[in-house]
This record gives structure tokens, sequence and C-alpha cells, in this order.
């Protein structure tokens, strides 16, 4: 399959970005996406150009590494699943494929198409932890936990915080990611103890990064590679509000 | 608590607990609205806008209504300016995400429907206050500035301020499509069972409303002699 490819290259933080066109030829339909970009580097290292920077890791859609908005979506056109899952079968021979870093004045682009996220850790550093010392494995019969309320919090904790959420709110929003991780300790025994200084310290940082508020258009919920639900987001409010009235 | 008027998420609350008290202003308007069309040179509609305009506890209501637009109108802009510089540069293509498509367009119709506000209270309560004149032409020239009927119909027998009502009220039923649910899902309430009811029931109520207010000019403009 040939390609013609528009990657935003960008050099430094500082500095002014502008979109390259690239051509691509021989790609495999079994190719992945971030293999079709390997090959295009290995090409411009050839060529001793410079290749196009982008964040990857495990490559089966569980790190939360790999990002790219690409034709409008991110993670590509593609529901449920990361970049690095996305093959270009997905694709038709010819296309041209238009490839963006996320943008959000809380993720600035580092180079090319690695943007910092670390927006993301600094909410996380704020509560999405329950603090316990180890000790003794307590009996599982214990703290009992109904199971409607442990499927919640497992999808709620499938978020792998990779950003495509705040990438493809209208408003840059973090309400997603925020709502995932209030909601999955909120529903456990085991987080219910620290839920309301959590909830009200996360989302103090969500707004002092820079994050912008939700409208319910449901953007996130479409594109979260984890499919996490906006029901979450309901969540998020109500554990707002009774910390803050409490 | 003193964080929680300043957080996005306490700003969204204020927005939509004053949106959903302007939804029930709306309906109480659209009802005296409807006696407009009672068929006797507006006597029940007299009566109507004087207990509304009279009325002790009314008078109470009116200055939380005033308060209630305040309210959504100087937070909803608030809360879209920090929208936009969350992104200060966009996309070269733009967003193909499966959304709900009229509430990406919230400020838009929202301004829409403050532009209608501006006007329709200067065609009315300004009017009554005396700080602007009734419009010129129309079928029925206004005498008394206090006589709403005269200037309703007057105003609605003039097309071209019927088609911009009918249009505003197109705008007003897009920005309620988005609006009602979403007030809930901000309220917090989000259930399986029951959000599909309130979805549903805001549905009817963005398309009814509306089109109650956008039927009083269509009657005017070809049945009304």
């Amino acid at each position: 399959m040939n390609f013609t490819l528009k990657i935003w290259r960008q050099e430094s933080a500082s500095s002014k970005g502008r979109f390259e066109t690239y051509k691509i030829s021989n790609i495999s339909d079994e190719c992945s996406f971030l293999e079709m970009l390997d090959q295009l580097n290995e090409q411009l290292v050839d060529k001793f150009d410079k290749p196009v920077c982008f964040d990857h890791d495990c490559r089966e859609g569980i790190c939360g590494m790999c990002s790219l908005y690409i034709n409008g979506r991110p993670h590509g056109n593609d529901s449920g699943i990361t970049t690095c899952q996305l093959h270009m079968r997905r694709f038709k021979d010819g296309d041209t494929i238009v490839i963006e870093p996320w943008r959000a004045k809380a993720f600035p682009i580092l180079k090319d198409l690695v943007v910092d996220r670390s927006a993301f850790d600094k909410i996380a550093q704020e509560g999405a932890y329950v603090s316990v010392n180890t000790g003794g494995i307590p009996d599982g019969n214990a703290i009992p936990v109904p199971k409607v309320k442990s499927d919640l919090a497992m999808d709620a904790a499938a978020c792998i915080g990779c950003g495509a959420c705040v990438a493809t709110c209208k408003n840059a929003s973090a309400m997603l990611f925020v709502s995932a991780n209030v909601s999955h300790l909120a529903l456990l025994p085991q987080g219910k103890i620290e839920a309301k200084e959590r909830v009200t310290k996360m989302v103090a940082k969500m707004d002092e990064l820079g994050f912008g508020n939700c409208t319910n258009t449901g953007a996130c919920e479409a594109e979260c590679p984890k499919e996490i639900k906006l029901s979450n987001i309901a969540r998020l409010f109500r554990e707002y509000y009774v910390a803050s009235i409490s | 608590m003193s964080n929680f008027f300043t957080s996005s998420l306490g700003k969204k609350l204020i927005m939509s607990l004053a949106g959903l008290f302007l939804c029930v202003f709306l309906v109480v308007h659209l009802g005296i609205n409807l006696l407009l069309l009672s068929n006797d040179k507006g006597e029940v509609f007299r009566v109507a806008v004087h207990f509304m305009t009279t009325n002790i506890l009314i008078k109470i209501m009116e200055i939380f209504l005033f308060g209630g637009f305040l309210l959504h109108i100087i937070y909803g802009v608030i809360v879209q300016i920090r929208n936009w510089m969350a992104r200060p540069s966009g996309y070269a293509v733009s967003n193909n995400s499966q959304t709900s498509f009229f509430s990406k367009y919230m400020i838009h119709t929202g301004v829409i429907i403050f532009i209608f506000l501006a006007i329709h209270m200067a065609n009315f309560y300004f009017v009554k206050l005396g700080i602007t004149t009734p419009l010129e032409g129309g079928s029925n020239p206004v005498q008394d500035t206090h006589d709403f009927y005269n200037m309703a119909i007057n105003l609605f027998t003039t097309p071209a301020y019927s088609i911009f009502y009918l249009v505003c009220m197109i705008f007003l039923s897009f920005h309620l499509l988005h609006a009602f649910q979403s007030a809930f899902q901000t309220m917090g309430v989000n259930h399986p069972k029951y959000s599909p009811i309130i979805k549903w029931i805001g549905n009817i109520y963005a398309i009814v409303v509306p089109a109650g207010f956008a039927f009083i000019p269509v009657y005017f403009l070809f049945f009304y002699n």
C-alpha cells in the first residue's frame, strides 16, 4: 500500500511547527500504524534526515504511551483501540493521512508528535491512590464488595492515561481522566476513606493546570481506547458536590 | 466550599441550575403567550399580564428570574472563555469524533438567544419602563405603553419581525436539545434506566416549547384578521 503522510514537525517546545509531506510505499496491510512510522523513520535516517519523534512503548494497547491525532481522531479511525493497535488495512491505498500531536494548553508539544502529558501525573499525585501501610493480606471476605460495584470500579480503573479524552474534547477537558481515577477508588471501600480529600484536590489540580470545562458532548467517551463511560463524569460531579457541602 | 464557586465543576452546576430554572420560566411564559390566541380581543391575555405585572409574589420571582439569566449568561461566557484558552492552537483536521451535534454550538446558539432576549426586552419590558419606544408601523399602532396585547399583535403582524422570531425559536430549540439533558448530567444524574427518560423528556421539551412560541407569529401572519 502507498500513502501520503502529512506530519507535524516541530524542532522544540519553543519553536514554530509546520506540516511536512512524505510519500511512503510498499506498506503491508498487516503493518501497524507505528510500524509504518518506523519504516518512514528508517527511510529518513537513510537520507540523513531527522526521524519523526513519536511516543510509544508496549505496542499492545496497555501502557498509554502512544498518542497521535490521525485524520481528526485520536488513536485513528477505530473505536476502543490505541494508535499501536491501529492497522494500515483500515486505510485505503493511496490515502493522505494527516498526523498531528495532541493539542491542549496543558499538554505542551516537546518535539514533533511528542507532547508532555505530565499534567496527568500531577493530577494523579493529588489522590489517585489509597494510603495504606503494607502488612498481612486481609481475608477476602472481610471487606465485602458488591459485584456490580467491583465491575464499575474495574471499568473505570482501565484508564491508561493516554490523553485521548483531552485531545478530542473541544474544550481540552480532562474530566474523563479525573472521573475515571476518582470513580474507581470511590466505588470501593478502601477508597472511600480518602474520597472527599481526593476529589477536591484532584479537581483543584485539574483546574490549576489549565484544562477546559466539561460540555457533556461525549467526544471523550467516543474516543477513549478503554471505553470509559460518561457516567463516571456524573459520579465525579456527585463526589465533588458531596465533598464540597460536607 | 470557598473554592466551589470558582472551580470548573461548581461553575457548571450554577449554570445548569440557572438553566433549568429558566426552562421553568419558559413554560410559564409560553402559557401566557398562548392566551394571545383566544379570540376575545386580548381580554384574557390582559388579565394575565395584569396579574404578572402587579402580583407581589411574581414581582419577587422577577428578581430571581433576572438573577437566573445573569448567572447563566455570565457563567456561560466565563466557562466558554476558559474552554477556548485550554486549546490555544487548534487542529488542522477538524474533529471527527462521534458527539452530540448541538452540544458543540452552545455558545453560538446562546449568543443568538441573548440577542433575541435584548431585542425582546427592548420591545416589551423597556417600553413599559419608558426606556425604549414601541416599533413603528404594524397593523395596530401602540398608544398605551402598558398594553402588551397591542404591542404583541403589532409585532407579530409585522412579517420581518415574525420571521426573525421564528428563526430565534429554532436556535432556542437547538440550545435546549443539548441543554436540558446536559444539566442533569452536570447535577450528577446519570442512570442506565432513568437517563434515557430524561433525554426523551428533554427532547420533547426542546421541540414543544419553542414550537409553541413559534406557532403564535405563524397564527397572526396567516390566520388573524
